[in-house]
């Protein structure tokens, strides 16, 4: 029994390590399927992580912290399709200014929210269920945004294969040009596809901030936004895979947390290394397949759209 | 919303050449007005901030020679990068192929500590170097062997290289007699850079970096292999057809990518630092990329640039003191300074026309369908 | 011209005020006095275009002459600077294709707008704005696949599919809209020439039904076969209305051009040895939407022209791929020039051997858009012109050789200088060509010389492609174009689903047997050429006797 409440109370762990990780790649995932590489998802996490964590610490709604961060997410975004639709900047070197900016920015926001404490966000309490051993805490103690993240994986996947908008976004991105030659506003499917994404990792890195640590910190992130990119990658842009994917990383980084505290012989900086290696190691297993990349990834992924006559 | 309310563009026949190096002024113009703009919304007094954070820092030699200083790894970090962005290879992770620079050469220093000779310096930078080199060689092999993006991997690689880092402070080379601080001994007089300007700390790196410049410069405008990078970014598919070897060029940009950031993480820890911390660097690999792309990723362009950003760094930090202006300003003003340049950018290819296009009419007087 | 009947109340419909659309002689689309300027660039000039309903109507012209521009501010893509266009007598605004659609107008793009990722039925889905359940959908793409011999796998992915086939979806998406007027913009251009026949007789019921059809195209023989009008256009002006039955294949090109069109000089080829050989040569490849090549093999000789036709997408790509050696090939063996095996060796090594070669994409892989000439003259010259010492570019050489291809080959530009995306297709075509051509090859492949090329520079890359195999290189051609292989080969053979045919001198087959052979029958070719055999040597024994 008591090894049974360790081995659930890690797997609850993970499945909080793993939500952020949803979101940011979700989002990513829509934005990626409209054919737009957005690399600025650690800049909105980080952005969205501060504005959650401000509204939280000045008005005390759960709510209205994590709408923040979406609408902190959503802002960054809308800087990033200005550049790459309108003004048809690269979309890497965009995505890495937006990254640059956004740590700065948060920085410049939460300097007066370093150390401070939160409450986190209220948990979810089904009478007589949530008091369940073992299967109470698993299934129905997380908190809401965990529920949210699970419904949002199905959501995306419904929305993208079996709606109409969904396929005309996958079409936008497979080819811009015949999109647009049929009659399809590439430039505003985009624009809310990049929205999507920056909401998503907004509320991903509110999450952070709010449930997750909770507290704010510089740089808090400490990469998972790139992890989150990495998972697109490696979910083969399916949404799906990005769940089990989110789930394996945050699997990863909470074993590595469980070993320090249970006095493993190994330093700690080498086991903070395994969720960054892991993602290399998940990368190059996936990537070396060409045949499953080619046929996945968005034909048009971060090529610039002009309208050619 | 519309976008065909938006000012349009229309393509330039051939991309101005005066817009090439306009843009970069235009996008640090906007800056300074943001700049203005943001000082007065945080609580200061506009000019006498900028005043603080762009004039006072350079006004004195010393300054000036702290400007060049910080420079030195920015242009270093930056050539590197430009290489490979020429070539669509994009190494982002130059702060952690920095770091193990650092740590290599910083290495070799702490080894030879008790025993050292003019010898060490030369063997310190070499092996700097070779640090960074061997650190970007994992992505390179990674992409050239799996094809995983050099995006990811090398950016992953700098985490592990902190935490490395990290793990030499507190463990295994923690000064003996440092009283249990997280750092390195202080490095032997022959294992520091010499200093050239006398009553400042700017040292041999600097000449070190003009090399870079001017090496840079040879590779990319002169060279074939430079033509073969600049073809290759500009049109993948006719390097293949002229029969130039993909791989080998990412090899070639990811090792000067990783040498020249390896060379600068050896200078800081060999020149200012005078030891191994566990942050040598405020993200010179990362500002790096803002200061290759403002430099038109042309290595001239990216020694004004470098100078620039430095500047940002000295002017933060000189602020912080006189105003208590947040340091984290300088992060943002990094990050609109790019934003600005790629926004501009669009001037190069494209011209703005206010307005109505001169590609639509307006409606017929006739009613359009039902 | 008698006015077609069609039901009691058509000849008193003149009476009926309002009724002007019904009346059989308004033109269901007038284009009137339409002008549209690009930057550098006059495309249409008040051009006018009548088309009444339920003709085919061929829109005439060479590249370049503003026949694309018309039919984008025909079906919404662009709009026009200046001029009208009424429907069915109304003057109507189109500003996106949606509106087109939704007046009746649908259009089959040369290049295809297909997803190749989604299947038939969303590529399909698409194209209509209608808000139709899947499975409805499904059943009225079989009803009219079915209805006019286009026959489709709704469920089948686009990256599955030959080009004709490709066509089809594209033809089956436009007819479940109900279209009024149809533009085809070069449909024939993909296609063999019996898949042509048939795309005909398609056609022709379509325009029975009371369907105008927009036929544009550049080829004269099918023009008279298929349409009832045509309208010439030359410079973006119109230069003629004409019942192209009543014309010549001859007085239309004349039309066209504007001159009378020189056709090459081919004397009789004097061959020497094999300098280019290709023996069991088959590829695999990790890409999914490659087709693989299978025991192609063939020679070419000193002196002569061996062209391979065949529809896009049947292995042309790996092939060229195979034979530049951008995707070289695991035998060394399977190719040999001049004897020496280099099939596994990459571009480099076989351009030392002498290997030359014109890729299809002339912008984007034949040249670098952002590129000087001169360094465009760098990326495929550098070795065998000596442009690079010790790394080092030569940049005087480099220059010279730019400026000695631009005066031999007549390429109008304004000098080395100029980025190659500055120049015009067939001006660039013939820097390219004539980049390939001055270093001497032994060996010179050329994938579709004169696609989207003016007849001036057609004419004179044929030329210098004749006159180079006549001193002795080995060309290979490699085309869709039958009319453009005929002029220009000595031997032909075609490659179908990445298998290679015999080859024939070019002056013992014909274009119903290539094209038999472009469809894959290769046995039904291997009958009729028995067959016309059989009859030669009847004709031959009836007259001796």
């Amino acid at each position: 029994m008591e090894g049974a409440t360790t081995a659930v109370a890690i797997a609850v762990a993970m499945i909080a390590a793993a939500t952020p990780l949803i979101f940011a790649a979700l989002g990513e995932l829509v934005t990626e399927k409209s054919g737009m590489l957005n690399l600025g998802v650690e800049g909105m996490m980080l952005v969205g992580a501060v504005s959650g964590f401000a509204v939280e610490a000045t008005t005390g709604s759960g709510i209205l912290a994590v709408a923040a961060g979406a609408v902190a997410g959503m802002a960054l975004a809308t800087l990033f399709s200005v550049l790459t639709l309108a003004l048809l900047a690269n979309q890497v070197a965009t995505g890495l200014a937006l990254t640059l900016f956004g740590t700065g920015l948060s920085a410049l926001i939460g300097k007066s929210f370093v150390g401070m404490p939160l409450p986190g966000l209220p948990h979810l309490a089904v009478p007589g269920l949530s008091d369940l051993p073992l299967i109470g805490p698993l299934i129905f103690g997380h908190d809401l945004l965990v529920y949210l993240a699970i419904a949002m994986t199905f959501g995306v996947h419904e929305f993208l294969y079996r709606t109409r908008p969904g396929l005309i976004l996958r079409a936008v991105g497979e080819n811009h040009d015949a999109a647009h030659a049929i009659g399809y506003p590439v430039l505003k499917i985009r624009f809310a596809a990049v929205l999507f994404g920056g909401a998503m990792s907004g509320i991903g890195g509110a999450y952070l901030s709010l449930v997750y640590t909770p507290m704010w910190a510089e740089n808090m992130t400490a990469g998972r936004g790139w992890i989150a990119l990495a998972l697109v990658v490696f979910a083969t842009w399916k949404p799906a895979r990005v769940l089990a994917g989110a789930w394996l990383f945050g699997g990863v980084s909470i074993l590595a947390l469980h070993a320090q505290g249970s006095g493993v012989a190994v330093p700690s900086q080498f086991l903070n290394m395994l969720p960054y290696l892991a993602t290399i190691l998940v990368l190059v297993l996936i990537s070396r397949d060409r045949t499953r990349i080619r046929l996945n990834a968005p034909a048009c992924l971060g090529r610039s759209f002009y309208p050619t006559v | 919303m519309s976008f065909d309310a938006w000012p349009r563009l229309e393509p330039r026949g051939e991309p101005s050449p005066a817009m090439v190096w306009l843009t970069p002024v235009i996008a640090v113009a906007a800056t300074v007005v943001s700049g203005m703009i943001l000082f007065t919304l945080l609580g200061f007094d506009p000019v006498a901030t900028l005043q603080a954070y762009f004039i006072t820092p350079v006004s004195t030699r010393y300054g000036l020679a702290e400007l060049a200083l910080k420079a030195t790894p920015l242009t270093l970090c930056a050539i590197g990068l430009a290489t490979g962005f020429r070539a669509n290879i994009w190494n982002i992770g130059a702060e952690g192929q920095l770091t193990i620079g650092a740590i290599c050469g910083g290495g070799v220093a702490l080894a030879a500590w008790g025993h050292e000779g003019p010898w060490l310096l030369p063997v310190m930078m070499v092996a700097g170097v070779l640090g960074g080199m061997g650190w970007a060689a994992i992505p390179a092999w990674l992409r050239v062997r799996f094809n995983a993006s050099e995006i990811l991997t090398s950016l992953m690689l700098v985490y592990v290289a902190s935490l490395l880092l990290d793990y030499l402070m507190h463990g295994p080379w923690r000064d003996p007699e440092g009283f249990n601080f997280p750092q390195s001994r202080q490095f032997g007089p022959d294992a520091l850079l010499p200093i050239i300007v006398s009553e400042t700390r700017l040292h041999l790196g600097s000449p070190l970096a003009l090399v870079a410049v001017f090496s840079g410069w040879l590779l990319l405008a002169r060279s074939f292999v430079g033509f073969q990078i600049r073809v290759i970014g500009l049109t993948p598919l006719a390097a293949g057809y002229a029969g130039f070897n993909q791989r080998r060029l990412v090899w070639i940009t990811l090792m000067i990518g990783g040498g020249l950031s390896g060379l600068a993480g050896v200078i800081e820890v060999a020149g200012p630092i005078g030891q191994l911390t566990p942050s040598i660097s405020p993200g010179y690999g990362f500002t790096a990329i803002i200061v290759a792309f403002l430099g038109r990723l042309h290595p001239v362009g990216i020694l004004a640039a470098a100078l620039l950003v430095a500047l940002s760094y000295i002017g933060g930090e000189a602020a912080q003191i006189s105003l208590r202006l947040p340091l984290a300003v300088t992060g943002v003003f990094q990050g609109m300074l790019l934003f600005f340049l790629l926004a501009s950018d669009v001037l190069i290819r494209y011209r703005v026309r206010l307005g109505a296009s001169s590609h639509r009419r307006p409606a017929p007087a006739a009613q359009g369908i039902r | 011209m008698s006015i077609p009947v069609r039901d009691g109340a058509a000849t008193a419909g003149a009476a009926i005020p309002g009724a002007a659309s019904r009346l059989p002689d308004v033109p269901r689309l007038e284009v009137r006095r339409v002008t549209k300027r690009f930057p550098g660039c006059l495309a249409n000039d008040c051009v006018d275009l009548v088309l009444r309903s339920g003709e085919i109507h061929a829109l005439l012209g060479e590249n370049g002459a503003g026949k694309s521009t018309l039919v984008k501010i025909i079906y919404g893509v662009l709009e026009a600077d200046a001029g009208d266009l009424l429907w069915e007598g109304r003057p109507v605004r189109i500003d996106s294709p949606a509106t087109a659609r939704k007046l009746g107008i649908g259009m089959v793009f040369q290049h295809f707008s297909l997803f190749e990722s989604l299947t038939v039925a969303e590529n399909v889905a698409l194209g209509l704005d209608g808000r139709e359940r899947p499975a409805a959908l499904i059943e009225r793409i079989r009803l009219v696949s079915q209805r006019y011999g286009l026959e489709l796998d709704p469920d089948r992915h686009v990256y599955n599919l030959s080009v004709g086939e490709r066509q089809r979806v594209e033809i089956v998406r436009c007819l479940l809209q109900q279209p009024r007027l149809l533009v085809m913009d070069e449909p024939t251009s993909v296609l063999t020439p019996q898949e042509a026949i048939s795309l005909f007789e398609t056609l022709r019921r379509l325009a029975a039904e009371g369907c105008t059809i927009l036929y544009i195209s550049h080829k004269l023989e099918e023009i008279r076969a298929l349409c009832d009008s045509a309208t010439v256009l030359r410079g973006g002006r119109v230069v003629a209305s004409v019942d192209p039955r009543t014309q010549t294949a001859q007085a239309l090109a004349e039309l066209m051009i504007g001159s009378s069109l020189m056709s090459p000089q081919r004397s009789p080829a004097t061959t020497g040895a094999a300098r280019l050989q290709v023996s069991h040569l088959s590829t695999t490849s990790d890409d999914p939407f490659a087709t693989e090549l299978k025991e192609v093999r063939f020679a070419v000789r000193a002196g002569e022209i061996f062209g391979i036709a065949g529809v896009a997408g049947n292995g042309q790509a790996e092939l060229l791929a195979a034979l530049s050696g951008e995707q070289p090939v695991s035998d060394p063996m399977m190719v040999r020039i001049d004897g020496e095996p280099v099939g596994n060796s990459g571009p480099q090594r076989r351009r030392n051997l002498g290997l030359a070669f014109v890729p299809e994409e002339r912008l984007g892989r034949g040249a670098v858009p952002e590129m000087s000439l001169s360094d465009n003259a760098l990326l495929s010259g550098a070795r065998t012109q000596g442009l690079v010492r010790q790394g080092m570019i030569r940049r005087g050489r480099s220059r010279a050789f730019a400026e000695r291809i631009i005066r031999s080959f007549n390429v109008v530009t304004h000098g080395y200088r100029a980025e190659a995306r500055s120049l015009s297709g067939g001006n660039l075509q013939k820097f390219i060509v004539g980049r390939e051509i001055l270093q001497e090859p032994k060996v010179l492949v050329v994938a579709q010389p004169t696609w989207g090329v003016d007849a001036g520079a057609a004419a004179a890359i044929h030329q210098a492609l004749i006159d180079l195999a006549r001193q002795g290189t080995a060309v290979l051609v490699i085309s869709q174009d039958l009319d453009e292989l005929f002029v220009l080969c000595d031997r032909l053979a075609v490659l179908f689903q990445g298998r290679l045919s015999d080859s024939e001198p070019t002056g013992q087959t014909s274009v119903e047997q290539i094209g038999l052979l472009m469809g894959g029958l290769f046995e039904a070719s291997i009958a009729a050429a028995a067959a016309r055999n059989a009859a030669l040597a009847g004709k031959e024994t009836s007259h001796v006797v």
